[in-house]
């Protein structure tokens, strides 16, 4: 006690200035702030939503969706590799999740194979040479196509980093103040939104798969004939959008798709003074596009957004030019969120979203206020019991330590950019509680070692020492229950158990180190003959 | 007299063991009431418990009609209406504001389905604005209710392991018998009060677990070190005498930690409220248990003492 070395004093001094240092951005205004030196740290306390305000999604890539899309197009597939070698086929379709197909002339069947193998599928990664689908024969003449299910696995692995990156294009699109875009397990995304209280247009923006495509219309077909089922091949029935007709049958392959778009922007059209979106394609989008309307004057072709039509204009002349607008049922705000979806890209798989929270600025405010007034009162409480339980001095240490203590908790929040949320405020009350602990352990202690016949200085040391190993098994408890917190919990949760754990850690440092060194330099200062708690 | 802890004796001389019994009795008649209260009906996911819809899935708004109070009628009855599940209307804070909660109904989208109340709601009532709007899906509900019960799990585990390994098995024994009670006995008290089961309870409940480990570790530490001290007192002796001498320590703890909570439910607004008094419950659940669950297990299943070791009874040198 009397020997209190160098280190223990430098280690304080340390603490205190880096405490300060970093939990100083909180108390200074934004301008301040800005006009600090550059060495200076900056970072201020990091709110959670439910403080601040704002709105978290979590979102699952559609899988199901996924997969059923992945084996339409396979089918098409199909159907046009056999057309182009002309070998016959009929019953083409999906049967238990897979491709299905009969090949009316068995002696075609090895052709068939053949060609399929070598058009369908991805190459595998991770296996040399590998397909992703199986192709075999069956009986009656049938091949069956499969996928193998690394295959679906990889495809929603690669749909979610897509995803990430289209969804962090049309946030960014939107102005949204410093949004997170994070995946969570296999499928997931979470997007977190500060300040962002009305999901709404957050959900518009990224609930719309935005998959453009320009089809012909099937003027050949009945549409009220494919209504009642009967759609010829090759063709599908569309729901339209457009106000005029209820649906359209439009051919299923698509001449032109959005990846082939370079620009989109929304703007009004000459004559009408309607919204509309300008769009501009790419090399290939417009020699494919000027090959059709070359080839189809007269006809209609209709513009199909996430498989709904929103017109069918009639091609009146042909359009080389690269560039075009689409009319539709708009307002100018939603034709400049099309815009936003096109120019940011289709999603590769619609996304559900499964968990959504959203608390309004004012709500936060709130809470702020509220967590700031029960903390005060708190600490004022424990510091007036305090000092009425051991005096003006012990409990004034006590104090001292508990001050330091919160000073750091703030620090290092603010240095690590740890969440604070509302729960965690509440776990920061507890640490206030908590820390007094480690003291009321030690001054208990010299209170016994006192009552053992002790001297005073002896009674100090072994206050100290002794009253350590129980401070620390305590102590211990304490965080493998946050850390557990930490690894199951969710958003609130999470915030609760770091602020827990950063707290019991300062304050075991500053209850144990900060007390020794004052109360070392107490006894120095005036040698007492007593204990003033004993 | 001044300061007051000079007023507390320094040694006291409580008999805890001699009441062992009637806090067994007690503890156990809790217990079992906790674990009817919370258990029945055993429907799922929750029991007895007021399910959150972090666990059970579905959709809170906190709506304000602000400056107008708001209809609380009108607000039901547009809910009604829509087929919704489980609709709970309920007043908020200010006269102008109302909680609702409601389940999605089965097949359809949880988010489209706020979003329509949402629509609705704005339609009947005029001006709305909506604090607060929360929607679980029951995908994740289900998989957070399972990660809330795992999470309960491996704390009361990983206790029993650290103080196996920092003590003897005894004593985990011992303390994870004193947690399996505070663990039941603060759903006893979620369930008889009403309080909803969250997320947030969850947390409560893991910190609570925490403190109650601290408060036996502290009486177990003095416990093992009058072990090694007085190794031919008896051990009901010994306890008594752990828990006297670490006393002091226990009460003025668990009052700066009740005296902190008790500013946090006063002040700290409707969403703290329930998690502070929570906490104060496990805070006094967890004391009590040191003392009257914690020890005399260890006095039930005995623990080992070196004996042959032994030295005669060391008087303490000086009384004050």
């Amino acid at each position: 006690m009397l020997n209190l070395s160098r280190w223990k004093v430098l280690l304080v001094v340390l603490s205190v200035v880096f405490g300060v240092l970093f939990a100083l951005p909180n108390v200074l205004p934004p301008e301040t702030r800005a006009n600090l030196p550059g060495f200076f740290p900056k970072k201020t306390l990091n709110l959670g939503l439910d403080l601040q305000g704002g709105s978290y999604l979590l979102l699952e890539v559609d899988t199901a969706a996924l997969r059923a899309e992945r084996l339409t197009n396979t089918v098409e597939d199909v159907r046009t590799q056999l057309r182009e070698e002309q070998i016959a086929f009929t019953d083409l379709g999906v049967v238990n999740g897979a491709v299905s197909v009969r090949i009316t002339d068995p002696a075609q069947i090895q052709a068939a194979q053949r060609v399929l193998r070598n058009t369908l599928g991805a190459p595998l990664a991770g296996v040399a040479g590998g397909r992703d689908v199986t192709i075999s024969a069956e009986a009656d003449q049938r091949i069956r196509i499969a996928f193998v299910p690394e295959a679906l696995q990889s495809e929603a692995a690669r749909a979610v980093e897509q995803s990430i990156e289209i969804i962090r294009r049309r946030i960014d699109e939107l102005g949204t103040r410093e949004p997170t875009i994070i995946r969570q397990g296999a499928d997931r995304i979470v997007v977190q939104a500060p300040g962002e209280s009305d999901p709404q247009r957050l959900k518009n923006v990224i609930g719309q798969t935005a998959k453009l495509t320009f089809q012909m219309v099937d003027e050949t077909a009945d549409p009220n004939e494919a209504a009642a089922g009967r759609v010829p091949p090759g063709s599908e029935l569309l729901p339209s959008d457009d106000g005029s007709v209820p649906f359209y049958v439009v051919k299923r392959r698509a001449v032109v798709t959005g990846e082939m778009l370079t620009t989109a922007s929304q703007a009004f059209h000459p004559q009408t003074g309607q919204p509309i979106v300008e769009f501009r394609f790419n090399g290939q989008g417009a020699r494919r596009f000027g090959d059709a309307t070359t080839q189809n004057i007269g006809k209609r072709f209709a513009i199909v957004l996430d498989k709904k039509v929103i017109s069918a204009p009639v091609i009146n002349t042909a359009i080389t030019g690269g560039s075009g607008y689409i009319e539709g049922n708009f307002t100018a705000q939603s034709a400049n969120d099309l815009a936003v979806l096109l120019r940011a890209g289709a999603l590769p798989a619609p996304l559900n979203v499964e968990e959504q929270r959203t608390v309004g600025a004012e709500l936060g405010a709130d809470a702020i206020k509220a967590g700031q007034i029960s903390t005060a009162v708190g600490f004022a409480a424990i510091v007036v019991f305090m000092l009425l339980a051991y005096g003006f001095l012990f409990g004034g240490i006590s104090i001292v330590a508990l001050l330091v203590n919160g000073l750091l908790i703030i620090a290092v929040m603010s240095l690590t950019q740890a969440t604070l949320t509302l729960p965690g405020i509440a776990g920061l009350i507890l640490t206030l509680a908590v820390a007094v602990d480690a003291n009321v352990l030690i001054y208990e202690r010299m209170r016994d070692e006192i009552r053992a016949g002790r001297s005073v200085i002896a009674s100090m040391d072994a206050g100290f020492s002794r009253a350590m190993s129980t401070i620390v098994d305590a102590n211990v408890t304490t965080i493998l229950a946050a850390l557990i917190m930490f690894q199951f919990g969710a958003g609130p949760v999470k915030g609760f158990a770091w602020t827990l754990s950063i707290g019991v850690v300062t304050s075991v440092f500053s209850a144990v180190l900060i007390t020794q060194v004052l109360l070392a330099w107490w006894f120095r200062a005036t040698r007492p003959k007593s204990l003033p708690i004993a | 007299m001044w300061p007051l802890i000079k007023i507390l004796p320094v040694k006291t001389n409580f008999a805890f063991v001699r009441f062992a019994k009637f806090a067994a009795v007690l503890s156990i008649v809790m217990v079992l009431a906790s674990l009817g209260r919370a258990l029945f009906p055993f429907e799922p996911p929750c029991g007895g418990l007021s399910c959150g819809i972090d666990f059970k899935g579905g959709t809170v708004l906190e709506l304000s009609t602000a400056p107008k109070a708001v209809d609380l009628g009108a607000v039901r009855g547009t809910l009604e209406r829509m087929n919704l599940g489980d609709v709970q209307v309920q007043a908020f804070g200010a006269d102008s504001s109302a909680l609702v909660r409601f389940q999605t109904p089965e097949g359809a989208s949880p988010s489209q389905t706020a979003d329509r109340v949402k629509a609705a709601l704005t339609q009947s009532l005029g001006k709305v604005t909506f604090a607060r709007a929360d929607v679980v899906g029951p995908k994740v509900s289900g998989e957070l209710f399972q990660s809330g019960l795992m999470a309960l799990g491996l704390a009361i585990g990983l206790m029993l392991v650290y103080i196996w390994f920092r003590f003897e098995l005894q004593f985990g024994v011992g303390a994870v018998v004193a947690l399996f009670h505070d663990v039941i006995l603060t759903f006893g008290i979620i369930a008889f009060a009403g309080f909803e089961f969250s997320l947030t309870t969850v947390a409560a409940i893991l910190t609570i677990i925490g403190y109650s480990m601290n408060d036996t570790v502290v009486v177990f530490d003095r416990l093992r070190e009058n072990l090694r001290k007085y190794k031919r007192m008896p051990l009901r002796e010994v306890i008594d005498l752990s828990i006297n001498e670490t006393l002091s320590r226990t009460v003025i703890t668990g009052l700066t930690a009740i005296l902190a909570l008790g500013g946090l439910a006063v002040f700290g607004g409707s969403s703290l409220y329930s998690m502070s008094l929570i906490l104060m419950f496990g805070i006094i659940i967890g004391t009590y248990s040191s003392i009257y669950v914690a020890a005399p297990v260890i006095l039930l299943w005995g623990v080992k003492r070196n004996d042959e070791e032994a030295e005669p009874l060391k008087p303490a040198k000086v009384q004050p």
